[in-house]
Parts: C-alpha cells; sequence; structure tokens
C-alpha cells in the first residue's frame, strides 16, 4: 500500500512556500497538479521545475498536487523532495538546487560576529532578505525554531536555502538539533558551505568532539577546504561548570556563547530584565571564552519592539566583556552593531595611547607615557583592539596617524 | 450586452490600446504630459432659488427613500458617494438599496473609491439597477469587473482627476448622496464631530458644487451651525438622519501602528537617507506621507534626522496619521494639509488645531486649474504593483491583470519636485521591476526615483538627484542592474502580460484623456 507524502504548508497566509501532497502509484506516470500564484508570469516554468525536480529524485509514476504561494525554486524542491521522502520514496537520493552567487563565501577564524540574525530553518520567507540586513552572521536554525514533526523537512530546505540564497558578506550559520539528530544535522548542511555550527545544550567538551569529527569527515569528503567553525552555546548550570574544557574541545571553536531561557530554567530562576540571576554565568562564558582564546557571545534581548533596551542591554554585555549579540529580528542588527561600535570618545582615547605607543616604541622607550600618566601594556592593548575595531568600521580613517 | 460590441481602439502617445469611445462618450487618448488643451467653459449646476426650500432651514426628510424621489431619481441617472468612512461605509449600499426599493435601473454609481464592503452592488449589477461604477473597484467589485461582468465599462480615476471630470462636465452627478458624522437641518456638515468622525468631507466637495441635487445623510444632527462647514448647506437639498451611517472601527484605527515588516523598514530607512542626502531635507521643505508600509515607516526615520539635523518643514501633505500630529505638536513642521485622515489622532488634530486643515483635490489635486499645490510638495513616497525599466508604474492591477487598487491621489502626486516609488523588489517570487507594467497608471517621466530593499534606482532624467547623492554611501543602481538580479532570484524572466480582448475598463490620465485600458481576464 503507497503511503501518501505530504509537506510545506497551504492556506491564505502563506507566502513564499508551498504544499506537496505526493502518491506514489505502480504505474501510468507522473501525474502533475499545480495551481500557483505567480501563474501569469511563471506558471509554466513551475511546472517545468516540479517535473525536474520529481525526475531527479528518481519518480516515475505517481500523483503530485502542489499549491504553490509564490516558493522560490530551491523552497519547491525542498518541499517536494520532503513529501517524496514522507512517502518512503528516494532514500538515499536527493535533489540540489543551482548554485547561487554567494554560495563560494568564504569566512575567517577572526572576524566580527557582534550579531548573530537567528533564522527560523523551516521559515522560508525570512531567508531571501536576510542579509540585507547586514548581520555578521545568518543562523539557519534547526533547534527550537523547528516544531518536531518538521525536522526532516526543515533540514532539506536548509541545505538547499545554503546553495541558493546568497547571505551576502553575512558568516553561514546553522544550529544544529542536539545529540544524533545533530549530527545527521551536519552530515546533511555541511557539504554546501557552512562556514560555523552553533551547538546546543553544550556539557561537555566530549559533545564538542563529536561535533567537530563529523563536521571534519563531511568536510573533507565533499572537498571543502575551509575548516567550518563552531560556537557551542552554554544553556545550562552543568554547561557553565564545563565552559571552559566545552571552549577548549576543539581548534575549530571560534567563540562562546549562552542562552538564557534554558539556563535561568535549569537554575529554577525566573529571567529578568536587570539579569541578576544570570550574572555569574554570563561572566563564566566570558571567561572562559577568553581563557581558551576564543570570542564571548551574548544571549539574545527578546522583546523586538525595545530597542532602547536592546541599546542598554547591548552596553552592558560590552561592559561584561562580549563582543556580540543574538538577534531575533533584523531591526536589532543596527542598533547592535552601533552599541558595540567604539564611542568617539572612546576612539579619541585610543588614538592618543595608539600614538604615544608607537612613539615610545620608535625611541625605543620602554615606558608609554601620555602627559604625566603611564600607561601600562593592558591599556595599550585595549587601545589597539579599539583603533583596529574603528578602522574595520570606517570610524576611522585608515591614514588618521598622518593627520594627528 | 456592451461588451460584446465592437470597441474601436486606438494607440496614444505610449503605445497603449485605449477605447475610442467610453460609455457611448468619445474619448481622446493620452497625449503626453501637458499636450492636452482643454476646451470650453467648466459644468454648472442649475440656478436655484431660496423660496423653494424651507425659510427655518429645516430640510429634513423622513427617509433616503423620500429624499431620492423628492430629487427625482429616475433610471440612468448617476448617483454618487464617497470613501471618506473607507472599509467602514454603510451609506453606499444603503443608497443602491434605496435605488433597488424605488425600482430604479441603469443607474451610473459615481463614488470616489470603493472598498471590499460595497461588495453587496455586486447584486444590483446582476439584477440591471446599475449599470456600471465609474471609481475606483478593488477586492470582489475588482474582480466582478475584472471577470467583465459589469455591463458598462469602469472607468479609474485619481483623486484629482474625479474632480476634473466633475468641473469639465465629463460626469454629470445627478444626485450625490454625502455621508456626514456632524451636520444641521440646513446642510451643513462636517467630518470630524460625531461617532463616525472620519477628518474631512473634501472628497464629496465637488459633488456638493456640481450635483443637481445633493443629499446630506448624518446620525449626528446638531443645531444649526455645524462648523466647521466642510459641506455648505447652501448647497444641500436634503438632510436625512439615521441610526448609523458608518462602523468607526473601520473608519479610522484607533491608532496606527508603524509596520513592523523588518524589510518594509529597511526600506523606508533608506528612502528617508535617500530625502536627506539628495538635500531635500531642508529647512522649509515639504514632504507627502500615507498611512501604508514604507509611505508611513519612512516619516519615522525622517523625523529623527530632522531633530538632529535640526530641520523644519513648512508643511507635510497627508495621508495624515499619529505621527504627523506628532511632528506638529513637536514643532517639527508649520502645518499638515490634510487629504484623509487615518487615525484618532488625525482625527482630534485636525478638529483641535487650526495648523491641520482639511485640504479638498481642488487646492492638491485638480490639474484642471490655475495651479495645485501637489506640483510644489518636495517629495513624495508612493507605493506601486509594477514598474518597468522606464519608470513607467502600475498601481491598479496585480501582474495577472486583475483589478487590486483605485488610483487615489497616485497620479496627482507624480508631480511633486521628487517622486518616489517605494516598493519591494520582490513579493513572494513576483519581480517587481520588468519589461513592461501591465497597466499603465503613471507615465516614467514623473518618477523620479525607485527604492527598493536591493538597491535605489534614479531615473536618467534627473541627472540633478544622481549628483546629489554622488559619494553619499546610497546603494544607487542601474534599474536594469536590480531586474537581471531580482529575475535571478526568481528564477529568470517572467512571461510579458497577456493582453486580453475586451477591454473592461480604462485607467483616466489627470487630463481626462485614457493611459490604458484593463482587459478582461479570463478565470
Amino acid at each position: 500500500m503507497a503511503k501518501i507524502g505530504e509537506a510545506g504548508r497551504r492556506g491564505e497566509s502563506v507566502r513564499s512556500d508551498c504544499w506537496v501532497r505526493f502518491e506514489p502509484a505502480p504505474r501510468g506516470g507522473l501525474k502533475l497538479d499545480v495551481k500557483t500564484k505567480v501563474e501569469a508570469m511563471y506558471g509554466d516554468a513551475v511546472r517545468a521545475y516540479c517535473l525536474k525536480v520529481l525526475a531527479g529524485l528518481g519518480v516515475k509514476n505517481a500523483a503530485v498536487t502542489i499549491e504553490d504561494y509564490g516558493a522560490l525554486e530551491f523552497v519547491l524542491a525542498a518541499r517536494i523532495e520532503a513529501a517524496v521522502k514522507r512517502a518512503g520514496l528516494g532514500a538515499g537520493k536527493f535533489f540540489l538546487p543551482e548554485p547561487g552567487p554567494g554560495f563560494k563565501a568564504v569566512t575567517a577564524r577572526e572576524r566580527f560576529r557582534r550579531s548573530r540574525l537567528y533564522l527560523p530553518g523551516n521559515e522560508p520567507k525570512f531567508f531571501l532578505n536576510a542579509a540585507l540586513h547586514e548581520p555578521d552572521g545568518v543562523i539557519l536554525d534547526l533547534e527550537d525554531s523547528v516544531a518536531p514533526a518538521e525536522k526532516d523537512a526543515a533540514r532539506i530546505l536548509v541545505r538547499n536555502a545554503l546553495r541558493a540564497v546568497d547571505f551576502g558578506r553575512s558568516e553561514r550559520m546553522v544550529r544544529i538539533n542536539q545529540g544524533e539528530r545533530g549530527l545527521e544535522d551536519v552530515a546533511a548542511v555541511v557539504p554546501q558551505n557552512v562556514h560555523l555550527i552553533l551547538i546546543p545544550k553544550a556539557e561537555k567538551g566530549d559533545q564538542i568532539k563529536t561535533v567537530h569529527a563529523e563536521a571534519e569527515r563531511t568536510r573533507k569528503t565533499a572537498g571543502l577546504k575551509q575548516p567550518c567553525f563552531l560556537m557551542p552555546i552554554i544553556e545550562s548550570a552543568r554547561g557553565c561548570f564545563a565552559a571552559l574544557d566545552i571552549a577548549t574541545a576543539s581548534r575549530n571553536v571560534v567563540a562562546l556563547t549562552i542562552g538564557l531561557e534554558d539556563y535561568t530554567a535549569d537554575i529554577g530562576a525566573q529571567r529578568t530584565l536587570e539579569g541578576h540571576e544570570s550574572l555569574w554565568a554570563r561572566q563564566v562564558v566570558v571567561n572562559a571564552a577568553r581563557a581558551a582564546g576564543v570570542t564571548p557571545i551574548d544571549t539574545v534581548f527578546s522583546d523586538v519592539s525595545d530597542m532602547e533596551g536592546l541599546r542598554k542591554s547591548v552596553q552592558e554585555a560590552k561592559g561584561l566583556g562580549f563582543e556580540g549579540k543574538g538577534c531575533i529580528h533584523p531591526r536589532q542588527v543596527p542598533v547592535v552593531h552601533e552599541a558595540f561600535a567604539p564611542s568617539p570618545e572612546e576612539i579619541e582615547k585610543a588614538k592618543r595611547i595608539v600614538l604615544a605607543f608607537e612613539s615610545a616604541e620608535k625611541q625605543g622607550l620602554g615606558v608609554v607615557a601620555l602627559g604625566s600618566k603611564m600607561i601600562d601594556p593592558p591599556v595599550v592593548k585595549r587601545a589597539l583592539r579599539t583603533v583596529k575595531m574603528a578602522e574595520a568600521l570606517g570610524l576611522l580613517a585608515s591614514g588618521w596617524r598622518k593627520e594627528s | 450586452m456592451a461588451l460584446t460590441k465592437k470597441i474601436e481602439l486606438k494607440k496614444n502617445a505610449l503605445g497603449r490600446l485605449v477605447p475610442a469611445a467610453v460609455n457611448s462618450r468619445k474619448q481622446v487618448p493620452y497625449k503626453g504630459i501637458g499636450e492636452h488643451d482643454p476646451e470650453g467653459r467648466r459644468a454648472a449646476p442649475p440656478i436655484f432659488s431660496a423660496k423653494d426650500y424651507p425659510e427655518n432651514g429645516d430640510k429634513r426628510v423622513g427617509s433616503l427613500d423620500e429624499a431620492l424621489e423628492a430629487c427625482g431619481l429616475s433610471d440612468g441617472m448617476t448617483v454618487s458617494t464617497h470613501h471618506h468612512f473607507r472599509n467602514g461605509d454603510l451609506v453606499g449600499n444603503e443608497l443602491i438599496d434605496a435605488c433597488a426599493r424605488l425600482k430604479k435601473k441603469d443607474l451610473m454609481w459615481f463614488p470616489s473609491a470603493s472598498f471590499p464592503c460595497h461588495a453587496p452592488v455586486i447584486q444590483h449589477m446582476e439584477k440591471g439597477i446599475v449599470e456600471r461604477i465609474e471609481g475606483s473597484m478593488n477586492g470582489p467589485l475588482g474582480d466582478y469587473c475584472t471577470d467583465g461582468k459589469m455591463r458598462g465599462l469602469g472607468v479609474l480615476r485619481s483623486h484629482g482627476g474625479r474632480w476634473q471630470a466633475i468641473q469639465d462636465g465629463e460626469v454629470h452627478i445627478d444626485i450625490a448622496v454625502i455621508a456626514a458624522p456632524c451636520a444641521d437641518a440646513f446642510g451643513n456638515a462636517n467630518g470630524v464631530n460625531g461617532p463616525a468622525a472620519c477628518g474631512s468631507l473634501n472628497f464629496a466637495l465637488a459633488d456638493s458644487l456640481y450635483a443637481d441635487r445633493v443629499i446630506v445623510v448624518t446620525d449626528h444632527l446638531v443645531p444649526f451651525p455645524a462648523i466647521p462647514w466642510q459641506i455648505q448647506g447652501n448647497n444641500v437639498d436634503c438632510v436625512v438622519e439615521v441610526e448609523k451611517i458608518g462602523d468607526p472601527a473601520k473608519i479610522v484605527s484607533g491608532t496606527t501602528e508603524v509596520t513592523k515588516s523588518p524589510d518594509r523598514l529597511l526600506l523606508a530607512e533608506l528612502v528617508a537617507r535617500f530625502i536627506r542626502d539628495a538635500g531635500i531635507m531642508r529647512d522649509g521643505f515639504s514632504f507627502q506621507a500615507g498611512a501604508g508600509g514604507t509611505a508611513l515607516a519612512f516619516v519615522v526615520y525622517l523625523k529623527e534626522m530632522m531633530k538632529k539635523a535640526g530641520v523644519k518643514a513648512r508643511f507635510v501633505r497627508g495621508g495624515s496619521t499619529k505621527v504627523l500630529v506628532q511632528m506638529l505638536d513637536e514643532g517639527l513642521c508649520d502645518y499638515i494639509l490634510d487629504g484623509q485622515t487615518f487615525d484618532l489622532d488625525g482625527v482630534a488634530s485636525m478638529r483641535d488645531n487650526p495648523r491641520h486643515v482639511a485640504t479638498s483635490p481642488f487646492t492638491s489635486y485638480n490639474y484642471h486649474g490655475k495651479g495645485f499645490f501637489g506640483t510644489f510638495v518636495d517629495a513624495v513616497v508612493l507605493g506601486a504593483t509594477e514598474v518597468d525599466v522606464h519608470f513607467n508604474a502600475n498601481v491598479v492591477t496585480h501582474s495577472d491583470g486583475r483589478l487590486l487598487h483605485g488610483i487615489g491621489g497616485w497620479q496627482n502626486c507624480l508631480f511633486s519636485g521628487c517622486t518616489i516609488l517605494a516598493v519591494p523588489a520582490v513579493r513572494d517570487r513576483i519581480p517587481v521591476i520588468v519589461d513592461e507594467v501591465t497597466t499603465l497608471t503613471g507615465p516614467g517621466e514623473l518618477i523620479d526615483v525607485i527604492a527598493t530593499e536591493r538597491g535605489i534606482a534614479i531615473n536618467p532624467r534627473r541627472k540633478d538627484l544622481l549628483d546629489a547623492v554622488k559619494g553619499k554611501g546610497l546603494p544607487v543602481r542601474d534599474i536594469r542592474d536590480i531586474q537581471r538580479e531580482v529575475y535571478q532570484l526568481c528564477g529568470g524572466k517572467p512571461k510579458p502580460p497577456k493582453r486580453g480582448k475586451d477591454v473592461v475598463a480604462v485607467v483616466k490620465w489627470v487630463d481626462g484623456t485614457i493611459l490604458d485600458s484593463v482587459w478582461k481576464v479570463a478565470r
């Protein structure tokens, strides 16, 4: 008895997605019935593409019904593949859309990770324009924002999005699921040039090592040169106590972050705006990250309408030593960037210190002085970092030394 | 059936095929901007005498049916209503129902705009009571027209174009029915008081001046004088008091929410930056704002930029909302010149603040006058359903050819100092920049900037704007470059729009010539 597979979403409010019903048949060829909102412009193209996807999945006999609400090709392909697989066919086969212009984007171990924008992995309508908001990273999320019954479909959709969608200059990140399912996620998405994997509920170093091994194996099989970086998320008391172990478990860990919803639940506290209940945990993450030589990154700010609150929260995070913040709405990105950027006063002060340091170096002096004040080496180090950041953000012209 | 008749088509100056005659009236095909010289004298209603009206000023009659009979309603007449209650209007339907009760037929309904709430008029068209609608049609009425079911041809006009058609005598209104949130027994009326307060009644002003007969319908009768008298009782024949003229919840919103859509906000910020960096935002400047999406959201960003730069506007043209009222209250502009009011803050401000002025389509938009202030608004931000690579735009139909929106003041606004169309580059796989728009509603030579979330295209005719924003860090791109990118995203070049065989409606230009046709679409 043939099993019917359904995937995607239907209804008046659905946008940029589609719904697929796939009924295998023993014979009789393919019966394709497509209703599409873009009939006038792309009706023929949609039908031709669906046939191509079905052929690619090795389907020869079936009745396929599609309601299309303006899904892009990579979405159509993902939904058809999910429906076919839910019907128990196409095992071991997949249909990959043509790679888009951003497919070959590269990243670097050292780079800004001030903002990382979460995109629910099963919501294709948010993918297309995500990079236009210029977050330092986009996270295609397979974990908490995806319902358990949709995990399989989201994995296919995210895989296709990584090929087809141009994420611009944003780092291409994926948050995988916990445990075994997370390793399957890695195997499915890493070949599509994932720059960084977020590992949820990190509680011990071995967990990171396992993901590292699977990512390395997959990357090598796929012939990718660049390592896939890792960002563990500490979300429990146990995770806090293992933070250093986690941060140093793999050479590919580049940042350590914290998830406060789960953490506060774990310690039996309410999450408050002031955040006294999580201060220790956040400081643990900063210290473990610094000890391991990776970037400490703060949690998300969940009130998307409170931009002032966000600004304050970023300033506080910066004060604790964090260098990044999670974003759940694109409009949070510019606020986060602005709040992490050094202020004009900070830049002025840093410039003076750097100049004093450089002139002391030139004169072979061991001690840096500004006026009558001695400047300690860590202060110089911080000033150098501020100047470097200001230059990178365009707040300071690279030839500023000549003008000073 | 009118549609089975052979309609003679002519090519206009932009190459669009348009009917030589519409509803038995000879038409002039569009000739180009400023190429058409009107002739003759303006229309006028008959001369009336005070001796025929009650000396005590009490023009009340018992019901709308009685009023219509007193005004001599007969077959084939033109009756009008107005859209100042938007989707909360009850009077449009009540008028057509009354016409049905009085067993009249072949009427032309001439609303200043129709809304989905007017879907019941379809039954009256089926029965022959209404022969056609001249006015914007969307929702179920738009579908009825696009399906080719309306007997006569639809005529779509801008707000300014409606005034022009009435004053030029192209449309003669036999009976105008004006829904009034506040009125006195003499017929003076305003929109700022009463349970159905909506702001201004000025969409009905031309009707009150040029129609043969005028009926005011109100649910809030006050003793003479109803002040302000936006509609003057001296033009009114009868006053009808009813229980309810509109659904307040659908007339204005309690408070206008600025869009939360990240992509629209991104676009709105880009538009505000453009207005600032092109040097338009300077002391004493003016701009137009709307109530929907980007057309409102850009004001929020512009306002902050004005504050930071210490710049004040002389006036803001509304669509007014809380956002504009705050600007007025904070001294960021001297006046709001308001075309329509979208929320309760706007209504209260128009009522209480003499600097919040109700304007009519005559002062703001009418092309056949001795000028109109729409030409010296410095910047307007508008939407569109499609634009083409020559900057022509469509605002009335969807890419499938179905009627979707009215023109509103859109065409009239194109005459501003800098016309910006703020449009998403992609809407659910529909590319917004096409090779040829489905229905031409605005000629590209009047459209200066097309702003999308993927970049800003400046009309090559506006070298001054191109120069002004050079080196300002704005993502200025060639329109064909944005188009190429979007076609690539959407899976290639779309099929060109299919032109039907039968004309179901026409789009008028502001001077009364015909800009384009709307074609029947098969389901």
